[in-house]
């Protein structure tokens, strides 16, 4: 007879054994009486979970729960967005009174504490989801003075949760922020640049948590964040970097 | 647009999830809330055709690991080698649900989570796999140590006894 083993218990108490391998799986349990009690309890145990909170199935549904939140909460994040900014920059900035030398806020920094800001938020991450993606685009074109585009990273197992509007240092910033299947969270940052048009290299910086690539093209400086290893984020800059440089 | 009434169908099992995962019938409905807000904002990430409920599950884990990591769903610790049921007289006397519901409780809550989608949701390993986002062997030994424990936690010292006359 075939070696019953630990796995093949439990899809016996879960009912995913059909057949001549359930049949087994029973001839084993007739001679070892220790893993037949433990069968017969985690189907107990199957029972009595099930039956816990089951009344909740009868219940009706909170009236709430079926109102998607309007317009007012846009609102709500946008002044919620504002006072984050202030913690979130007090965060970053704690490991980096060690540094010696006053560092002026770089497009990384920036970028990075908007990423440490938004990409934590559950409720509001974004004030534009990627849904009405050609609104966005159209919407933080129009308020940036160029023609922006999200880069597609589908084929990355990223897509855009939507963006947002911020306030940077040298005016206005979109923000788009994507997600994987996980729920790992990368933000690209797109401020304009004073000064004259100028390239610059890829470059990689390390903030605190966040991982930042950025690079600035002409009047724009965009930056690409993520909580991850440089190599993971690397990936997925290169593809940005290439779809926005054809 | 969203087609909601699909969405809508699964909150009973939503709500009955999030009060076995999280125990109090308020913070529970936060957690539902919370799901679905997201759910529908992010509707246009499910895929016709996968499976919703599995997504909605995926949904109200993550959201229920970000809130944790922000305590707002104040998850206990759990206990270790606490006696946490009370050790009834005769073996045959029926356990309450009262004392399932704290066995549970004091599962670490990565094996509680599992052990709720596969007990009650009946999910397959690997749709509670990819919902979770763990290899399947993870699933599985999750489920086993859940199980375990929470096999002893209700039997009390029963099972020392049976040790002993062994």
């Amino acid at each position: 007879m075939k070696q019953v083993v630990e796995a093949d218990l439990h899809a016996y108490v879960d009912g995913a054994v059909m057949g001549d391998a359930r049949a087994e799986i029973e001839t084993w349990l007739a001679s070892h009486p220790e893993d037949a009690e433990r069968v017969r309890a985690y189907a107990e145990q199957n029972a009595m979970l099930r039956a816990l909170h089951s009344h909740v199935l009868d219940e009706p549904v909170p009236a709430a729960m079926l109102a998607k939140r309007s317009v007012a909460w846009w609102r709500y994040a946008a002044a919620a967005g504002i006072f984050a900014i202030g913690l979130g920059s007090g965060w970053l900035t704690r490991g980096m009174f060690i540094i010696p030398q006053i560092v002026s806020p770089s497009l990384a920094r920036q970028a990075a504490i908007a990423h440490a800001v938004y990409a934590p938020e559950v409720r509001h991450p974004v004030e534009v989801g990627g849904n009405e993606e050609e609104h966005l685009v159209r919407w933080l074109s129009k308020r940036l003075g160029t023609e922006l585009q999200a880069p597609r990273l589908a084929p990355l197992g990223y897509e855009l949760v939507g963006g947002r509007l911020l306030s940077g240092s040298q005016g206005p910033v979109a923000q788009f922020m994507y997600q994987d299947g996980r729920g790992q969270r990368l933000t690209l940052y797109v401020s304009r640049q004073r000064g004259e048009p100028r390239d610059t290299a890829f470059r990689f910086s390390q903030e605190d948590r966040v991982s930042v690539f950025y690079w600035v093209d002409g009047n724009f400086g965009y930056a690409l964040s993520g909580e991850m290893r440089r190599e993971q984020l690397l990936k997925v800059a290169d593809v940005v970097y290439k779809q926005l440089n054809p | 647009m969203v087609d909601r009434h699909l969405i809508v169908e699964h909150i009973p099992r939503l709500r009955r999830y999030a009060r076995s995962l999280v125990g109090d019938r308020y913070v529970a409905e936060d957690l539902v809330q919370d799901t679905l807000e997201r759910a529908w904002n992010k509707f246009y990430l499910w895929r016709p055709g996968s499976d919703l409920r599995a997504w909605l599950f995926t949904i109200m884990h993550n959201v229920f690991v970000n809130e944790a990591r922000r305590r707002r769903y104040e998850i206990e610790q759990p206990m270790e080698e606490v006696p946490l049921v009370p050790v009834r007289g005769a073996q045959s006397e029926q356990l309450e649900l009262r004392d399932v519901d704290r066995a549970l409780r004091s599962l670490p809550v990565d094996q509680r989570e599992v052990l709720l989608l596969v007990a009650v949701e009946q999910l397959t390993y690997e749709e509670v796999s990819n919902a979770l986002g763990i290899p399947i062997g993870t699933v599985m030994s999750r489920l086993s140590r859940g199980r375990e424990r929470l096999r002893q936690l209700l039997a009390g010292r029963s099972l020392i006894s049976l040790k002993v006359v062994k």
